[in-house]
């Protein structure tokens, strides 16, 4: 007690409350930050949506729905670009999904030496630090003539066989929607390994236990207890880890081929909508400047959508976690 | 995993418990020592646990009880750095020989741990998963078990009408009823129980007790408890272990009215621990 009231006294004598003034400003200069980062975002999808507005009033729906992309002729129309973000978004899934789970399968468990788990992790991890114009190089030089190897291969293969003739039409480049699926999975698998390692790791070790104890090998405990508890977060690293090949630009822009012809043929050049406006906007003009504010107006609609649903399903995991603790 | 079933040279899942008379040494623990790395955690254990009657462990934290029972179905062999000296039989087989396969022996010995873990299953699953993980696939078995392992876990009348839920939506309570169902849905020979009500409120708890005194006629149960009155309340003999050893192993009402060693007596009557 005593103490206490010998510490009291240099609180009052410092002046009147100086302490305020700082939490004062601190508390000012959040409130600034936090509303300059929204005014920001809503700037810019205002400034997308005014620019786009030409675009809109003429074009409509018909500019989702048609397969046209003719600057010359003022002819404005992105579904070839649709087609061509899903698809190698999806291919770019389809490969790195297996792998990503694999991956962290292999890095929740002690199949290796702990020191050994944590260098794959640390490379894993490190892809997503390559920025994605060096991707987009190592493609050009190594990816695309093995492509283009392929591609010629694929077509004579597969020709009457019915699907494949269609995935594996001619004509055949180095520079193709496959091409760049495969650039994309391995820019995708650091995202998908680690919200998929956290996911497993995040399994109270009870479970674990739980189910070893009633006679389960590991096999079994990892797919019917571990994957089974972890599969939201596995849900929502997939589906973040589409939402970031739908938006990758360069490495796609370089990759892909650029071709506006609609095709599905994933040995063929074709384009994304991002890769789009990375081409054009640079030489665009007049109603093409519109009409690819508008491409960014649906790109930015896709990814959000993407990103806002992974973030829910992310939320829900947590809440399920918890409720296992 | 099918091979598991054949290579089961213990009970096979789902035969009644023979009927014979009860083995006094049914669980044999001779010479045993166990080593966490370097650091030893029990020193030249000898005991013989009863069959289908309740053993309490108990002593205080660090003595070493939770890791002997742990041996019993060999979760240790999970730990890394972890090794044993001596032998653990248990119907007169040891645990350790190589012709046993563990998950066999697993399966053979149902555990219920401190926390309650269902898995994030409907109630239905949770019971069948030793059941399905041993290939069984007959759904009038599988059917037969779950309410079996409910009305042995005296849970049925609560859960029966919403089987196809999630396990998480149970209380604490019922939680831990439903592992000591799953546990005992595939008619295993011993129920080791560490610490079972240690989360649970009184109610519940007394909900446990009174199970685990129903179950001793068809288990050889051993619990792990650090409540000293539950041990009094459920169990018909008693171990004291204290710092890795073995003090004391006799019939509960001996062990807590006229204890033979000092220690035992200082530990019951609450001088330390």
């Amino acid at each position: 007690m005593t103490t206490l009231q010998e510490q009291r006294p240099a609180v009052p004598n410092s002046g009147p409350r100086p302490t305020r003034r700082l939490p004062d400003l601190f508390r000012i200069l959040c409130w600034v930050a936090a509303i300059a980062t929204v005014a920001t975002l809503a700037w810019l999808i205002g400034e997308i949506v005014r620019q786009s507005w030409p675009a809109i009033s003429k074009f409509g729906f018909s500019f989702v729905s048609e397969a046209k992309w003719i600057p010359s002729r003022d002819q404005f129309g992105v579904l070839p670009f649709i087609v061509g973000t899903a698809l190698s978004s999806l291919i770019a899934l389809l490969l790195a999904f297996p792998l990503g789970l694999a991956i962290a399968i292999f890095l929740s468990e002690d199949f290796l030496p702990l020191p050994v788990r944590q260098v794959v992790r640390f490379t894993v991890e490190m892809l997503a630090a390559i920025p994605s114009v060096v991707y987009g190089l190592w493609g050009i030089v190594v990816l695309v003539p093995m492509m283009n190897e392929f591609g010629r291969w694929a077509v004579k293969a597969f020709k009457g066989v019915p699907v494949l003739d269609t995935l594996f039409h001619a004509p055949a480049y180095g520079n193709s929607l496959l091409t760049a699926s495969l650039v994309l999975a391995l820019m995708i698998l650091p995202t998908l390994t680690a919200i998929s390692r956290s996911a497993l790791v995040a399994v109270p070790a009870t479970l674990r236990e739980g189910s070893y104890a009633l006679g389960a090998t590991r096999w079994e405990t990892i797919f019917r207890v571990l994957l089974p508890t972890a599969a939201p977060g596995v849900v929502a690293a997939t589906i973040l880890a589409l939402g970031r090949a739908m938006g990758e630009t360069m490495a796609v822009a370089m990759l892909i081929g650029n071709s506006p012809r609609l095709t599905f043929s994933l040995v063929s050049p074709s384009g994304t909508l991002a890769s789009l406006l990375a081409n054009q906007f640079g030489e665009a003009s007049d109603l093409q400047i519109n009409a690819l504010m508008y491409a960014a107006l649906l790109l930015m609609a896709l990814t959000l959508f993407v990103n806002i649903a992974g973030e829910l399903v992310l939320r829900y995991t947590q809440r399920r976690t918890a409720g296992i603790r | 995993m099918p091979n598991t079933m054949e290579t089961d040279v213990t009970r096979p899942a789902g035969t009644p418990q023979a009927p014979s008379t009860p083995k006094s040494d049914f669980i044999k623990v001779s010479g045993f020592n166990f080593f966490y790395g370097k650091k030893q955690a029990l020193f030249d254990i000898n005991m013989e646990i009863p069959e289908r009657q309740v053993t309490a462990f108990i002593g205080p934290s660090g003595c070493g009880k939770s890791t002997l029972l742990r041996n019993f179905n060999r979760m240790n062999d999970l730990i890394d750095g972890t090794r044993h000296e001596g032998d653990i039989t248990i119907g007169g087989r040891s645990i350790y020989d190589p012709k046993i396969e563990i998950i066999s022996l697993r399966r053979s010995i149902g555990m219920v741990f401190q926390k309650s873990n269902p898995f994030p299953k409907s109630i239905y699953e949770n019971i069948v998963y030793s059941l399905r993980i041993a290939g069984q696939r007959n759904r009038r078995v599988l059917d037969e078990a779950v309410e079996r392992s409910l009305r042995g876990a005296a849970l049925w009348d609560e859960v029966k009408d919403r089987l196809n839920e999630s396990a998480l939506g149970l209380s604490g309570g019922q939680m831990q009823r439903l592992c000591i169902a799953r546990a005992i849905a595939n008619n295993p020979e011993v129920l080791l129980m560490d610490e079972p009500c240690s989360a649970l409120d009184p109610i519940a708890t007394a909900k446990v007790e009174e199970l685990i005194h129903a179950l001793k006629k068809d288990f050889t149960i051993v619990i792990v408890t650090h409540n000293m009155q539950q041990a009094t309340r459920c169990s018909d003999h008693t171990a004291f272990f204290y710092l890795g050893k073995l003090i004391e192993f006799d019939a509960t009402q001996k062990i807590f009215s006229n204890p033979s060693q000092k220690k035992t007596e200082d530990y019951i009557t609450g001088r330390f621990g």
